[in-house]
């Protein structure tokens, strides 16, 4: 395996007619990481994806891979291996015909792609499924047959475009983890497009979070998770309590205070920060859930359940207690 | 019960009307045909002995080759002109792609044969084009010299077959599919052969097993072309000149139908298992990519090409209905309009004949069809699907053979004033009526599978019973979709020959088709078959616009637009 290599996206812009559908993109992926795009559907990161593989064109702007600017090369020339979202496998040919089909064009001669296509069938461990047709396999057997379709060509960087959002939940997390096994065997930098924070919290190094067209906060997922530069990425990554002006608690100018709702507690009335009225309670089994009205918003405040423990009834008034260390004052 | 009882009873009785009319029209005359064909000349006794004189007479075999030779050549010319403009309008942006679409339509506005004549005065050895040719460059082209002729004539005619099944395909397939393929290396015109190609194949096959068939069952074309040598021409000329109790017309039909029916079933054989449009997800083609300048130069000069040899027949045949004089030089050499006043005066029964047996035949297939549907679709009715299939085969039974059969079957049943039921002309109305039942099939399936039962079972549920939520919500819902069939049966219908070719008894009962096909045969009555064949293609393709319009419609009424 030829040594991994460096992503850099800088000052990218890109439109549909009208609609900006990437603004101002800057991105610094290091060799050998596996990375994620993750956000809401419509955020721009299959676009962004697709410009890395070259089927999108930025109006400005460069993707630089290993240091160099691609913009001149066609698809397939670019040595970026991507699996689609829909596996896009070749009804007409067999599996081992389909993970061919890169190093036929690359004119290798017929023993290497003979090996190689053992090799990669090997890795994904459907070294017995060679002679079927796609149809044949099942949705998981057809993800990794587009896997190895990919791999086989030994391409500089890997591209998964939501891998899989066509599988059912139990085979997510089995099928997340051998690609986060594959990925680190073969130490490929790898991005990871997903709409799902706990797919991009388990498999990921690290994390761009984007909306509309912009990347809102890169980071580890912890930093993301402990440190949200924003209230996007706060509410969007796991959830997070809002609160402003009129909520009965005192925020600097233009920010607003949030934090998780494990990070506040109930208390009595008297010497709390913030006082509210219960407007629901939901049992989680190692947690309860209430719902809590202050001022204009209403917060969620989960409280681990001990057997015993003694649980506020719906209508309630409760004082909240927020831990200052857990505080975050992010802008508006 | 006693309801259900009366509304399956009811059912029965219309589907039971239906087989017989099925029966008497459709599977009576080419049993009968089959069994001729069979059976010795004179005796009753079953053989092959006609097969085998068939196999012996050397005009036949070599006919039978020569249709073989034209069929095949067809669909490779064909395929030709189609395959650059169906890869040039789905995979390019390309502002001739509108227009390069349009002539689909084109064979069903107008038959081969109507443009034949013209053709021959445009590109026959002493035609407008070798005319300047020879002029300019001191050569000329073969264009029309025997089987040619036919091939060029059928290929410019049904090439969009072709297109439109092979660019609907191409338009189908998961983008993915091909955006995978560049992503591991490949790209252009072998991307285009190894993966955008076998996955259109389906689309491809269809169309040119099609045309296959079109080609090897007509007989007007090659006639009007003085090509003989050719099947289905033979069967023609084999009963008119012979007479319908000579054996070899039959077995020439048993052939058609065999090569037809082989034909499709061989295409349905190639396609089995290679149906991939259900493994396919996503939509929409490849993204299309912007032609270089001097790539969109060579475009255009390839659209303007196949355009000017499409449209060829039909500015012939607008000329050759103006001229004057037309012959030993490019363009005529006068204009009048004298060939329309006298299609308008004295040869204006082809057009009224036209109008009556085209909408006879076109309300026939809408009714029929219509009911056909609804048995299928709707009830529970065991044998139903066997309605469908008979229906259907009516595709795969060349014109010619049903005239034959028509003739064969219906001669012997005397009408009360002692005329032969076969010399009618309702006889020709449903023969049509049988040959376009297949499209109006298709049309009313398609209005139906629209309705969603619920509608009908909401009315039920109301209280209607099955016979009036049928005439309150079904006929209502389908009007779009069974208008827009009838249109098309009706100018398809117009325009249908190779069946009346063998039922007209007197000119006075003539459609359109056949006065034009008869007056062809004569330089003197050229000017004014143009004429004929230049209303018929008007008369067609406002049909055509009307049919568009009602589909238009009955998509908006039911807020199916996007």
């Amino acid at each position: 395996m030829s040594k991994a290599v460096s992503i850099e996206i800088a000052g990218v812009n890109l439109s549909y007619g009208s609609t900006h559908v990437l603004k101002n993109v800057d991105l610094s992926i290091r060799p050998g990481e596996f990375f994620a795009f993750l956000g809401p559907s419509g955020c721009g990161k299959t676009t962004l994806l697709r410009l890395i593989a070259g089927f999108a064109h930025a109006q400005t702007g460069q993707v630089l891979l290993d240091g160099q600017d691609v913009a001149p090369l066609p698809p397939w020339k670019r040595e970026v291996g991507m699996v689609f979202q829909s596996y896009a496998l070749w009804p007409h040919m067999t599996v081992a015909k389909n993970v061919a089909f890169g190093l036929e064009e690359r004119r290798l001669p017929r023993a290497e792609i003979d090996r190689r296509v053992a090799n990669a069938l090997d890795l994904v461990g459907l070294a017995d499924f060679a002679d079927r047709r796609p149809a044949q396999l099942s949705g998981g057997q057809q993800q990794r047959v587009a896997v190895a379709r990919t791999i086989a060509i030994e391409p500089k960087v890997l591209l998964l475009d939501e891998p899989l959002s066509n599988l059912d939940a139990k085979m997510r997390v089995s099928v997340r983890r051998e690609l986060r096994a594959l990925q680190q065997r073969l130490g490929l930098t790898t991005i990871f497009v997903t709409h799902d924070q706990e797919e991009a919290n388990t498999v990921c190094d690290r994390i761009a979070v984007m909306d509309a067209g912009t990347i809102r906060q890169v980071g580890t997922p912890m930093e993301l998770y402990e440190n949200p530069a924003n209230l996007f990425v706060a509410s969007f990554l796991g959830s997070a309590n809002i609160l402003g002006d009129g909520d009965g608690i005192p925020v600097p100018a233009g920010k607003r205070l949030v934090f998780r709702p494990q990070h506040a507690t109930l208390s009595s009335v008297d010497g709390s920060n913030l006082q509210g009225r219960v407007t629901h309670r939901e049992f989680l089994g190692a947690t309860v859930r209430y719902g809590v009205r202050v001022g204009i918003s209403e917060i969620l405040i989960e409280v681990p359940f001990q057997s015993g423990s003694e649980l506020r009834t719906v209508g309630s008034v409760v004082g909240v207690a927020l831990p200052p260390e857990r505080m975050l004052y992010l802008p508006a | 019960m006693a309801l259900a009882g009366t509304r399956s009873a009811g059912q029965a009785a219309l589907a039971l009307a239906i087989a017989l009319f099925l029966g008497v029209f459709l599977v009576v005359p080419v049993a009968t045909v089959i069994y001729v064909a069979f059976t010795e000349k004179g005796g009753g006794a079953l053989t092959l002995v006609n097969f085998a004189d068939f196999a012996r007479t050397d005009l036949f075999v070599r006919s039978f080759w020569n249709s073989v030779y034209v069929s095949a050549m067809t669909v490779v010319w064909a395929s030709v002109l189609a395959l650059p403009l169906a890869y040039l309008t789905t995979r390019f942006e390309f502002r001739g792609a509108m227009l390069v679409q349009t002539l689909g339509f084109l064979p069903l506005v107008m038959p081969p044969f109507v443009g034949a004549v013209a053709m021959q005065l445009l590109f026959g050895r002493n035609g407008s084009v070798n005319l300047l040719l020879d002029e300019w460059f001191d050569f000329k082209i073969g264009f029309m010299e025997g089987l040619n002729g036919v091939i060029f004539l059928q290929a410019i005619h049904y090439f969009p077959f072709i297109l439109v099944n092979l660019s609907a395909a191409l338009r189908n397939i998961d983008r993915a599919m091909e955006e995978a393929a560049q992503n591991l290396g490949s790209h252009g015109l072998r991307l285009f052969r190894r993966i955008a190609m076998p996955l259109a194949l389906p689309g491809f096959i269809a169309g040119a097993s099609l045309v296959f068939v079109k080609v090897f069952d007509d007989v007007a074309t090659p006639l009007l072309l003085n090509v003989k040598e050719m099947l289905a021409p033979q069967a023609y000329l084999r009963i008119t000149s012979i007479g319908i109790d000579d054996p070899m017309g039959y077995v020439i039909s048993v052939v058609l139908i065999g090569v037809a029916v082989a034909t499709m079933w061989a295409s349905a054989l190639v396609l089995k298992g290679k149906d991939y449009a259900t493994t396919q997800r996503g939509g929409g083609g490849l993204a299309r990519r912007k032609l270089k300048p001097r790539e969109s130069a060579l475009a255009y000069a390839v659209v303007i090409l196949i355009l000017a040899l499409v449209l060829a027949p039909h500015v012939g045949l607008l000329l050759l209905s103006f001229a004057t004089v037309w012959s030993f030089s490019p363009l005529p050499d006068g204009y009048t309009f004298a060939h329309y006043a006298r299609v308008l005066g004295d040869s204006s029964v082809y057009i009224k004949n036209t109008l009556l047996y085209s909408s006879l035949a076109a309300g026939i297939d809408v009714v029929i069809g219509g009911a056909i549907a609804y048995l299928v679709l709707r009830t529970k009715l065991p044998g139903r699907q066997w309605l469908d299939w008979a229906a259907s085969t009516a595709l795969a039974v060349p014109g010619v053979v049903l005239g034959i059969g028509y003739l064969r079957a219906f001669y012997g049943v005397k009408m009360p004033d002692g005329t032969p039921l076969a010399a009618l002309w309702i006889v020709i109305v449903l023969a049509i009526a049988i040959r376009r039942l297949p499209y109006a099939l298709r049309a009313a399936y398609a209005a139906l599978q629209q309705i969603s039962v619920s509608l009908e079972e909401a009315a039920e549920n109301l209280g209607a019973t099955k016979a009036r939520t049928v005439r309150r919500i079904v006929i209502p819902l389908m009007t779009g979709g069974l208008l827009a069939g009838f249109v098309t049966s009706f100018a398809t219908a117009a325009v249908e020959l190779s069946a009346v070719l063998m039922l007209v008894q007197s000119n006075s009962d003539a459609p359109l088709a056949y006065g034009l096909y008869v007056l062809m045969q004569t330089p003197a009555g050229r000017g004014a078959g143009a004429a004929l064949g230049v209303i018929a293609v008007i008369i067609v393709a406002i049909c055509m616009g009307l049919a568009q319009l009602a589909a238009d419609r009955s998509q908006r009424a039911r807020g199916l637009d996007t």
